[in-house]
């Protein structure tokens, strides 16, 4: 239990999805200049991860894991060339059933996150957690705190700078730096003050 | 738009740029960028990748019924990709291992999706090559120039060799500690963007 709090705060603060592997960025400086819509789009960040990375941890050690096929007597097959396709497919599709499950049960949620859960297929946050997980081995208790943390960090940046941006609107930079060059500038300092907590 | 080859291939260098004016791949674009040779190998797989789903995205174009076509757009650009992966693996393993999942991450490079989305679907197959090089391009121009400042400041080599001497190998050139943190790359990038938006007013975002 501990490992897995240890895990989820990790994976939070000092692994930040955004602001320290730089995952997920098009869609984080895209949709971040109001609050509003950016609490939206990381709570559908938060919810695709701890879907989708315990489901592709079960894939990845009961069918493409070299050795993993041993259940259905084929203990020499090795498919852990098909990972990347297999991963992305698995985001495709539950992207596209959640979607649905929410447009009927949660409208009140589907039209809040609605937007952003197709545009999250294409993130680099989601598959960046697949393979982040695949990489370092999680078993499956550890993928689901892995994927958790990993949403939860994204989702706490990705408002930060919502805030900061929403304040700086009425700030008068140079006419070449509006809108993106302040943004990148506000992640990279935002960026720095997260390496702070490398240390803990 | 009626735009000659030519125009295909530099326009995005510059006037189109995918990173500066259209923000899309900027996740790779600000990690790999430590050392010059990384940037290097990961413009080629980029470029190669774009050019080729876009190529074969333009010839099918006909047949992908549109409900499906995002799905189909990343199953090309996954099995790309997955190429591009075994051959790193095979050829340049210390590289391969030293970009981690970010070759993984062309897939879902914003880059990839959005020449073939934006241009592969509606247009023919040789446009649709050259616009995915010169997209490859504008994005490795980007990636060079960041990982070229990076390095030379930062380490003070240029592909890993010494260019600036080092005071700690008795030389007289102290090394910038914070051009090797990833964290410098935002304010590299911020500054590129805002060089080409001040040169090409046109780019400038209206309040």
């Amino acid at each position: 239990m501990a490992h897995s709090i240890d895990l989820i705060f990790r994976s939070i603060f000092i692994e930040n999805m955004p602001l320290s592997f730089f995952l997920g960025m098009c869609t984080f400086l895209a949709i971040s200049k109001q609050v509003k819509s950016a609490i939206g789009l990381g709570a559908a960040v938060l919810f695709l991860q701890t879907i989708t990375v315990p489901i592709n941890n079960l894939i990845l050690n009961t069918l493409l894991k070299p050795g993993a096929l041993t259940w259905a007597g084929q203990p020499d097959i090795d498919l852990s060339f098909l990972g990347l396709l297999t991963y992305i497919a698995i985001i495709a599709a539950v992207v596209q059933v959640l979607e649905m499950v929410m447009d009927r049960f949660l409208p009140g949620l589907y039209n809040t996150l609605g937007i952003f859960l197709p545009l999250l297929t294409v993130n680099c946050a989601i598959l960046g957690g697949t393979l982040f997980m695949v990489e370092r081995d999680y078993t499956f208790g550890e993928s689901v705190a892995y994927g958790i943390g990993s949403g939860a960090g994204f989702f706490l940046a990705v408002v930060v700078l919502a805030g900061i941006r929403e304040r700086s609107e009425y700030a008068d930079p140079p006419a070449g730096l509006k809108g993106l060059g302040m943004t990148f500038i506000t992640a990279g300092l935002m960026a720095i003050a997260f390496m702070g907590l490398a240390g803990m | 738009m009626a735009e000659t080859k030519i125009e295909l291939l530099t326009l995005s260098v510059f006037k189109r740029n995918p990173i500066a004016l259209l923000i899309l791949g900027i996740c790779s674009s600000l990690a790999v960028t430590g050392q010059m040779a990384t940037a290097l190998v990961m413009t080629i797989c980029v470029t190669l990748v774009t050019a080729f789903s876009s190529l074969t995205i333009s010839i099918v174009r006909f047949q992908i019924p549109n409900t499906v076509r995002i799905g189909i757009q990343i199953m090309v650009a996954a099995t790309l990709v997955i190429l591009v992966d075994q051959i790193l693996k095979a050829y340049v393993f210390d590289l391969s291992k030293q970009l981690s999942i970010y070759v993984g991450l062309i897939i879902t490079n914003c880059i990839v999706m959005g020449r073939a989305e934006g241009f592969a679907m509606s247009n023919p197959p040789i446009a649709s090559f050259l616009d995915g090089i010169g997209n490859g391009l504008g994005y490795g121009f980007i990636l060079m120039t960041v990982s070229f400042i990076r390095e030379l400041l930062g380490s003070g080599s240029v592909f890993g060799y010494e260019i600036l001497k080092l005071a700690s190998n008795g030389g007289w050139y102290i090394r910038n500690g914070f051009l090797v943190l990833p964290a410098s790359a935002f304010f590299l990038i911020a500054l590129i963007i805002w060089t080409i938006r001040t040169l090409d007013p046109q780019q400038q975002e209206k309040d």
